[in-house]
Formats: C-alpha cells, sequence, structure tokens
C-alpha cells in the first residue's frame, strides 16, 4: 500500500514586503520581474523550449492554427527523435519526417535526431538548461532541468505551440515541498532508491501543482541529480529543484525561513534498496519485502537510469558472468555520449559479454513503443520510472521498478534479490548465491543459446588491449 | 441529460489512450477509438457527446500526452468532475476547451451509468443521488474556456487572458 506522510502546515500568510521565498518563488519572481508569491498566477517568459517526435504533429498543428508560422526564436528551441526511435513502423517512420521538415524550414539548429539521446539527458548533459530560468518541454519528465537549477516543467502540446509562438507561457507559483537527504548511502544503494524512497512517502500526488525542493543533494554527480528531479514527476509535482548545484548562479537559493507545505527527510544511511510494485510508482517497498519475484525481461535505460554510472553499476555485477538464460536483458545508453563513454571504458562489453541487447541511444522501451515490449504475464524489472498498466506493451504486463545494481541482479538470477550480498560476495559464494535464487525460478521462458559464450574471452581480449581492466562502480 | 461515466482515483493517461495507440503510432484520426480500450473495453462505442466523466484524486496522472484529452474531445465529453487533478492534464483540458471541475462529492454521489446534467452556470452536477457541489475555476481559465480553448482564445485576443 502506498504511505502518504501527514502534511505539515501548509498555510502560508503573506503580509505586506518580501517574505522568505523558496527556490520556485525566487525563480518566478525573478523572471515575472514582480513579487511572485505561492498561488498567484503569472506570465513568464522561456528560456527554451523542448519538443520530441512523439507530440510533433499536434505542436505544428497547433502553431498552425494559432495562426504562427515562425516559433519566436529558432535559437531557444530543442528538437528530439528519441520516443520511438530509430522509426519502428512506417507511421511513425512518415511523422517523424514531417518533424525533420518543420525543423528545416523552421531554421531550428538545435535537433538531435534519432540514436542521439534522451531529450533530457541531451538537455542537461550539453548545457541546453540555464539555471534560475523557465524551460518547458512536451514530455512529462521535463522537471530533469531542476537537476542544474532550472524551473523545468512538462506540458501538452497546445501549451507547447503557444510557449513556440509567444515566448512565454502562463504558470500558478507552486507550493513547495523541502526534501533533505542525509547521510550517505551503503554500498548497493543509489539515489534511485533514495528517490523511490521519497514517492513512497509522498505518494503520486501528494505534490501536485508543487516544486520539490532537494536539498543535501547538490553536490551529487549530475546524473543523480537527473534522477531526483525527473522522477519528481511521479509524484504530481510542477517541477523538482535540487538547491545548491555547481551549475546555480549565487542568487540561486531558498531563502532561509521559507514556507513549505511538507517536509521529508530521507537518512540515506540506512536506506534499503527500493522496489516499485505494479502497478503503482508510490507502492513502494523494501527489497526484502519482494525477493524471489520471477522477472522475464530486464531494461536497464531511460532518462532516469541509462547513464555511464548506472551502467557501470550493472556491470560490476555481471562482468564475466552471463544473465540467467531464461531472462532477456536489454539496455539502452541515455545519450550517446554516455552510450560511448561506456564502450570506451569496456563497460558495454562486459554487458553484451553477460548476454545484454544493447540498444541505441533513445527512450528504449521504457514506454512501450519501441525496443523489447512486453508481452502478456511477462514480468520486467525495469530501472525506469513508470510502471502503469501497459506502459511498456501489453496491459497484462507488470512492471518492477528498481535500481541498476538491483536490475543487474534480476537479470543474473532471474528473480528480483537484494543486491548487496552479490557486491560483497567472494566468487564462490556469489555463484552459490546465484544458483539458489535460479533453482526457485522454475518453469518459465526458455533458455536461451548464447551466440558464442565468450564472455570470459572478451574480458581478457579487453583487459590486454589496455580498456577496463577494473570497473570501478 | 448526458451519462456519467465514474472512474476511481489515480486514473492515468495510459488508460485514457494507452501509450501503444498514440497518434503518432496509429495515425491522427484513428487514436480516439481507444479510448479507455483497457480499462473500460466499449467506452468508445457507447460513450455520447455531452456525456461527463467522474473521477476521484489525482485524476489524468501520469504522462503529458494530449492526445489523452484530444480523445475525449473527439468523442465530445462535456465535462470532467474529480477530486482532484493532475497538473498536466488539466491544463490540457482547459486549454482543448473542456471545463475540468474539482468536486468533492461527485464520486461518491454520481454511480456510472447515472443520466446527469452539468449546469455550469449554478456550480453543480445534479445526479439522481443530489446534486455535486462544483469548485469554481480561476477566471483566466474561465475565459480560455469560454473562448473554446487557448488557441481560439490567443487567436481572438493575441495574448493570455490578464492574471492580476
Amino acid at each position: 500500500m502506498p504511505v502518504h506522510s501527514r502534511w505539515t502546515s501548509s498555510i502560508r500568510s503573506f503580509g505586506s514586503g518580501s517574505l522568505p521565498k523558496t527556490l520556485a518563488e525566487k525563480i518566478l519572481s525573478r523572471v515575472a520581474a514582480r513579487d511572485a508569491k505561492v498561488g498567484d498566477l503569472v506570465i513568464v517568459p522561456v528560456s527554451r523550449v523542448m519538443v520530441h517526435d512523439s507530440v510533433v504533429d499536434a505542436v505544428i498543428a497547433g502553431l498552425r492554427d494559432l495562426g504562427k508560422e515562425r516559433v519566436w526564436d529558432t535559437t531557444k528551441v530543442a528538437v528530439f527523435v528519441d520516443h520511438a526511435a530509430p522509426a519502428p513502423t512506417p507511421v511513425v517512420a512518415d511523422s517523424h519526417r514531417v518533424l525533420r521538415e518543420w525543423v528545416r524550414t523552421q531554421g531550428i539548429a538545435t535537433f538531435y535526431d534519432a540514436g542521439e539521446g534522451v531529450c533530457h539527458q541531451i538537455m542537461v548533459e550539453e548545457g541546453y538548461c540555464e539555471p534560475g530560468t523557465v524551460i518547458v518541454g512536451s514530455d512529462s519528465h521535463s522537471n530533469s532541468y531542476g537537476a542544474v537549477g532550472a524551473f523545468g516543467a512538462g506540458m501538452g502540446a497546445t501549451d507547447i505551440a503557444v510557449a513556440l509562438a509567444l515566448g512565454r507561457t502562463w504558470l500558478r507559483v507552486p507550493e513547495s515541498i523541502k526534501v533533505t537527504f542525509t547521510g550517505r548511502p551503503r554500498k548497493g544503494v543509489t539515489m534511485k532508491d533514495a528517490i523511490m524512497r521519497v514517492v513512497r512517502e509522498i505518494g503520486t500526488d501528494g505534490a501536485r501543482y508543487a516544486c520539490v525542493e532537494f536539498h543535501g543533494a547538490g553536490s551529487l554527480p549530475q546524473g543523480d541529480r537527473i534522477t531526483l528531479a525527473g522522477m519528481t514527476t511521479e509524484m504530481g509535482a510542477k517541477a523538482g529543484i535540487v538547491v545548491a548545484t555547481p551549475e546555480a548562479p549565487d542568487w540561486l537559493f531558498p531563502d532561509h525561513g521559507a514556507a513549505y507545505a511538507n517536509e521529508v527527510t530521507v537518512d540515506l544511511s540506512t536506506l534499503e534498496p527500493q522496489i516499485a510494485v505494479p502497478p503503482r510508482v508510490d507502492q513502494v517497498v523494501d527489497v526484502s519485502e519482494a525477493v524471489g519475484q520471477p522477472v522475464d525481461v530486464v531494461f536497464l535505460g531511460s532518462c532516469t537510469n541509462g547513464r555511464l554510472v548506472d551502467m557501470r553499476q550493472a556491470a560490476a555485477v555481471l562482468r564475466g558472468r552471463r544473465i540467467s538464460p531464461e531472462v532477456r536483458l536489454e539496455v539502452v545508453p541515455s545519450s550517446r555520449r554516455q552510450f560511448e563513454d561506456a564502450m570506451a571504458d569496456g563497460t558495454l562489453l562486459s554487458l553484451s559479454a553477460a548476454g545484454a541487447v544493447i540498444g541505441s541511444s533513445g527512450c528504449g522501451p521504457c514506454l512501450g513503443r519501441t525496443g523489447g515490449v512486453l508481452a502478456g504475464q511477462e514480468v520486467c524489472l525495469s530501472t525506469a520510472n513508470r510502471n502503469y498498466r501497459g506502459r511498456m506493451g501489453s496491459a497484462d504486463a507488470s512492471i518492477f521498478i528498481g535500481s541498476p545494481y538491483v536490475a543487474a541482479v534480476a537479470a543474473l538470477t532471474g528473480v528480483i534479490d537484494d543486491p548487496r550480498p552479490y557486491l560483497e560476495a567472494t566468487d564462490a559464494e556469489f555463484d552459490d548465491l546465484v544458483a539458489r535464487r535460479r533453482a526457485e525460478r522454475a518453469g518459465r521462458g526458455a533458455a536461451s543459446v548464447r551466440s558464442g559464450d565468450r564472455a570470459r574471452e572478451l574480458m581478457v581480449a579487453a583487459a590486454r588491449s589496455g580498456v577496463a581492466a577494473e570497473i570501478d562502480d | 441529460m448526458s451519462r456519467a461515466w465514474v472512474f476511481g482515483d489515480d486514473l492515468d493517461t495510459d488508460q485514457i489512450v494507452p501509450g501503444r495507440y498514440a497518434p503518432f503510432m496509429v495515425g491522427q484520426d484513428k487514436f480516439h477509438i481507444y479510448a479507455f480500450c483497457d480499462a473500460r473495453p466499449g467506452f468508445a462505442k457507447e460513450v455520447r457527446p455531452g456525456d461527463v466523466l467522474v473521477g476521484g484524486e489525482n485524476f489524468g496522472c501520469g504522462s503529458s500526452r494530449e492526445y489523452a484529452v484530444a480523445a475525449l474531445a473527439k468523442h465530445g465529453i462535456g465535462g470532467i468532475v474529480a477530486k482532484s487533478f493532475a497538473r498536466i492534464f488539466f491544463r490540457n483540458c482547459i486549454n482543448l476547451g473542456i471545463p475540468v471541475l474539482e468536486s468533492e462529492d461527485a464520486v461518491t454521489v454520481v454511480r456510472d451509468g447515472d443520466a446527469v446534467m452539468l449546469d455550469l452556470a449554478a456550480g453543480l452536477l445534479r445526479a439522481p443521488g443530489g446534486d455535486a457541489r462544483l469548485r469554481p475555476l480561476a477566471p483566466f481559465a474561465q475565459e480560455i474556456l469560454a473562448a473554446g480553448g487557448v488557441v481560439a482564445y490567443l487567436r481572438e485576443h493575441g495574448d493570455f487572458p490578464s492574471v492580476e
């Protein structure tokens, strides 16, 4: 059952003068050039508009219906082909062709075609997200831009068309929820587990219309911050912003004494690996409660967990070993940069040698449109962010969500298990753990022959060539 | 009178139109026939213009997919009444001209299949089991809905309604 935290006092009174501001109030006050308080409607300029392939037809139609031939500023528009890429069907291929034609005739230079990666990963890693500004995107996970201190908000196609036409959007200044992380996670526990713990506390609608403000996370690697900010969408948030990131300008901090609608603190040092149980993202349990759950498919990727670090964590478990012959593992790097980094250091070689299918960078099967979609009755362990009914294919499939470590162990054993013992085990203990778990998972799928069981030879060759003899997770 | 279709809490956009039937996947003229195909088989055939959807908390959560709302608009849905709405879904409805009204009691007062009347002027959803009170919309949203959506509003006025 979902756990909902109790709301602390959400009443905040505004007198005259400027009261202490949350990060959201500070950003929106600055861009609206007025004193913006919770509940105010503001019309604000956007510093960039993100558009992706799956809504482009509706966006183009919206612009046309608005009577606008051109976007307001071609240098502030970023367009991506990532949601169903490369095109899986002729209908999608036609839509991509229309998109490319539109990009060319509009003169939009910031265009990333199929295979370059997930829009959100590229928006952040290539520096398209200016901290302290408002960015709107045609995808619900546009909250991700809060990883570098931008107010990123996902919107529908018509809102995006309006933003493209006017360079402005309207927003209600949101309440904020303060999430504070303390301590350091133990080995085998990640910030994915941390954000799932937060979703467990707040629930899928606990941050509705609100901004989630992350404290104690500013010095984390950028990728971890994307994991945090992006998954605020799963709590209904308008935005999720990390405080005190290296990218943030001096003025970008919440005032001391700012009022929050709710506060949640997560002690990372006692955090267990977390699992979201289908079909709800907030139906989250400690991994111990899901141990032994059989899986058929494992997906490692998405804007939430498709980065080098995530692939390295999986490789730390799988290197030199082979996944369960009855399980399929699909790895989809979140961008070409992450893909190539993982190639260069041998991580992808380890994963392929273990039996993973490596997909081209993009959203992959996360939303069930391309890559390995799920059949009815199949069970998937995904590192992505959603487990709704029908999300990754058949409405009769089930999706559990977890960290890359959990994903790797699930691929190896065919069941959900706590990854931590595997990371501490000797080789003999490790093999014993795997054998025991595999024995629990009888009568599912069919054992696939690997085309050339060269896992160990490949690793030896890789080590000889100087690539990734050791992978430090 | 129109028919009420009652749903529970956390109805997500994948239940309204599953991603595999996005217009992007099946074409612009077909996607609405898949409305609620998994969650409420038969909906697309039985729904009539003016019908009202009633729900619990967090109606329309999930993705930013406007086509979920566009599919409902294509079926001529007269309004959606729920305890609360997911934010992107709420904006999409206003933008496409579907009245979205918050009501604490509609989901308990109204039964699936009831003949109901959405009386926006009185702020009530009238049902056989009683009237459910609707929370008034902000004037900003009312102005956009009155124009039939944000595109029509902007074409007429050239800019957003005033937020002052």
